[in-house]
């Protein structure tokens, strides 16, 4: 009985590890191997790797994902930390309608109005720069959520004994919440990150050069131009290439990615 | 009292104001610009000309929307349920004290880190026809070779269980912590009482987890009806509009046809679904369940 439950579970694992395996596989295979599928001649090479790194610029990509990434987070940690100080703290005039307007990020994302911001990019003349793919995004309905409730359960003793002290404002911010916000600051940041390094559709709509593409775009490039089917042990190599360092990391560090992304949708 | 209250209220508004200015120029105005536009023929290297609801009326005539839609409708709505069931069957299992319990929801959760335009690309090789891994299984079977993606009737499925694939994991996590909030001592007192699996599974951890299922729901639905990042690289819609979407039919629309007014008024109906949903979660998920 026991066992009956247990094989499907272990069955599906396998199913759901199938897919990168078959990457791995595809990716070190010489390339006229995976176009016989031929299956069952052991020979493998690292050449796809070195093809694919030589024929798009994969290090400026991966260079452009870190700027945008970290750009982002940089300025998202700033805005959602005085916002969500505000909302968590101050009883102000306007508190429900702002809060509505913080609301309305979380269910319209600003990659469902790629049209209307497309358009506002272009008008600004930020087309084809990094700027256009962060700049959306420099606001965190979620962030300000999150770091909002934690900085409620911050006692406000703390708060007052800093301002008998002597602290203004932003001292307290940064002295008293967040330092003790530092679990959900770092939940964000994971979820933040893995988000933006996996955005695909509005960075494709707003760069137009290698310069400014992140490597989902450059992937995608990539494969379109080696649609003939004949690279595709080239593609799957560049695949890999693009999902390596989060996967990695992910391994790496599995418990807090979880454990983050736990902390993230929970509160 | 009153000038107490002013000056704090200009000291919030002055902490918010960052975020405030970047939720104006993309979410706010944008949503207010866009159902505005809906109302004009925008083409490029035309004049914008008001236009009524003349865009509506070619919408509603549009074959391809309503085909559209019946996907969008069919790809949330199919690969949700499906994506809910699995992850919490997978919560539950990997919360026991199974052997390698840690290692199983690492290769569970994993596709959840891959773009989706990677994961994608994984899966337009396993549905390739000859080279891809199921044609290889195919062919070790003596079973003929299917081009699963080039078939109307297949590839909006298809591309529903690289979904699958690519979620399942993700709601698990959502699960994984629910359980967690269950008291054990329920567990133990149907032990004592000799309660069958079945029976303690739906009497006491599924019922427990619904304000988690909820929650999950409205994460994925909102979700659902805006993932297209796939459909670049494995179908681009394709065949015939069989597996096109909503997001990416605006995408096409604004992008390749250039016709801005009716990527405006496709976008007026995403925002529409999109604000049903939230309003959904507004009024269910706030006034949090109770069990008597």
């Amino acid at each position: 009985m026991k066992v009956l439950k247990v094989i499907p579970m272990y069955l599906l694992a396998i199913i759901w590890f199938i897919p990168f395996l078959w990457s791995v596989w595809t990716s070190i295979r010489p390339r006229e191997l995976v176009m016989q599928a031929d299956f069952f001649t052991f020979k493998f090479t690292l050449k796809n790797f070195v093809t694919v790194w030589d024929a798009a610029p994969f290090g400026q990509y991966y260079l452009n994902t870190i700027i945008i990434c970290v750009g982002i987070l940089a300025v998202q940690l700033l805005t959602t930390t005085l916002a969500a100080y505000a909302f968590a703290r101050m009883d102000f005039w306007g508190q429900n309608v702002l809060l509505i307007i913080v609301m309305l990020q979380l269910m319209i994302p600003p990659e469902s109005l790629i049209a209307t911001n497309y358009l506002t990019i272009n008008s600004i003349g930020l087309f084809d720069t990094k700027l256009a793919i962060m700049i959306p995004y420099f606001a965190s309905a979620f962030g300000i959520f999150l770091l909002r409730q934690m900085f409620k359960s911050v006692p406000y003793e703390l708060e007052e004994a800093a301002r008998l002290e002597g602290c203004n404002l932003f001292q307290i911010i940064w002295k008293i919440y967040v330092p003790l916000s530092m679990p959900s600051l770092i939940a964000f940041s994971i979820v933040s990150i893995s988000a933006h390094w996996n955005s695909f559709l509005w960075p494709l709509v707003v760069t137009n050069s290698p310069e400014n593409r992140p490597l989902t775009v450059g992937l995608a490039v990539f494969a379109r131009s080696s649609e003939t089917g004949a690279q595709w042990a080239e593609v799957t190599a560049g695949t890999l290439i693009i999902i390596a360092p989060l996967l990695l990391a992910f391994f790496l560090f599995q418990r807090r990615f979880i454990n983050s992304f736990m902390h993230a949708g929970i509160k | 009292m009153t000038s107490k209250r002013l000056k704090i209220t200009l000291t919030a508004y002055l902490l918010l104001l960052p975020s405030l200015v970047f939720l104006s120029l993309f979410t706010l105005y944008p949503i207010v610009r866009t159902v505005y536009n809906s109302l004009f023929h925008m083409k490029l290297g035309m004049a914008p000309r008001f236009a009524g609801l003349d865009n509506y009326r070619t919408m509603w005539n549009d074959p391809v929307f309503w085909k559209v839609m019946r996907n969008t409708f069919i790809f949330a709505i199919g690969t949700i349920p499906v994506c809910i069931a699995l992850a919490l069957i997978m919560a539950v299992f990997v919360n026991q004290s199974v052997w390698g319990k840690g290692f199983l929801r690492t290769i569970y959760f994993y596709p959840t880190v891959i773009p989706a335009i990677a994961a994608a690309s994984i899966w337009l090789f396993i549905y390739t026809p000859k080279y891809g891994l199921l044609s290889l299984f195919a062919s070790k079977l003596n079973l003929p070779s299917y081009n699963w993606l080039g078939d109307p009737n297949i590839v909006l499925w298809a591309t529903m269980v690289m979904v699958v694939w690519k979620e399942a994991g993700y709601y698990m996590i959502f699960y994984l912590a629910g359980l967690q909030n269950i008291p054990k001592e329920l567990y133990e007192a149907a032990e004592v009482d000799g309660a069958k699996p079945t029976y303690v599974f739906f009497r006491i951890t599924f019922p427990l987890l619904m304000p988690t299922t909820l929650f999950i729901l409205i994460l994925s639905t909102t979700h659902g009806f805006r993932f297209v990042d796939h459909l670049p690289i494995m179908t681009k819609g394709g065949p015939d509009n069989a597996s096109n979407l909503l997001l990416y039919y605006i995408y096409e629309t604004a992008f390749t046809a250039w016709n801005n007014g009716m990527a405006a008024t496709l976008s007026v109906v995403l925002i529409a679904i999109l604000l049903f949903f939230a309003c959904f979660q507004f009024f269910g998920l706030d006034k949090k369940i109770h069990y008597g």
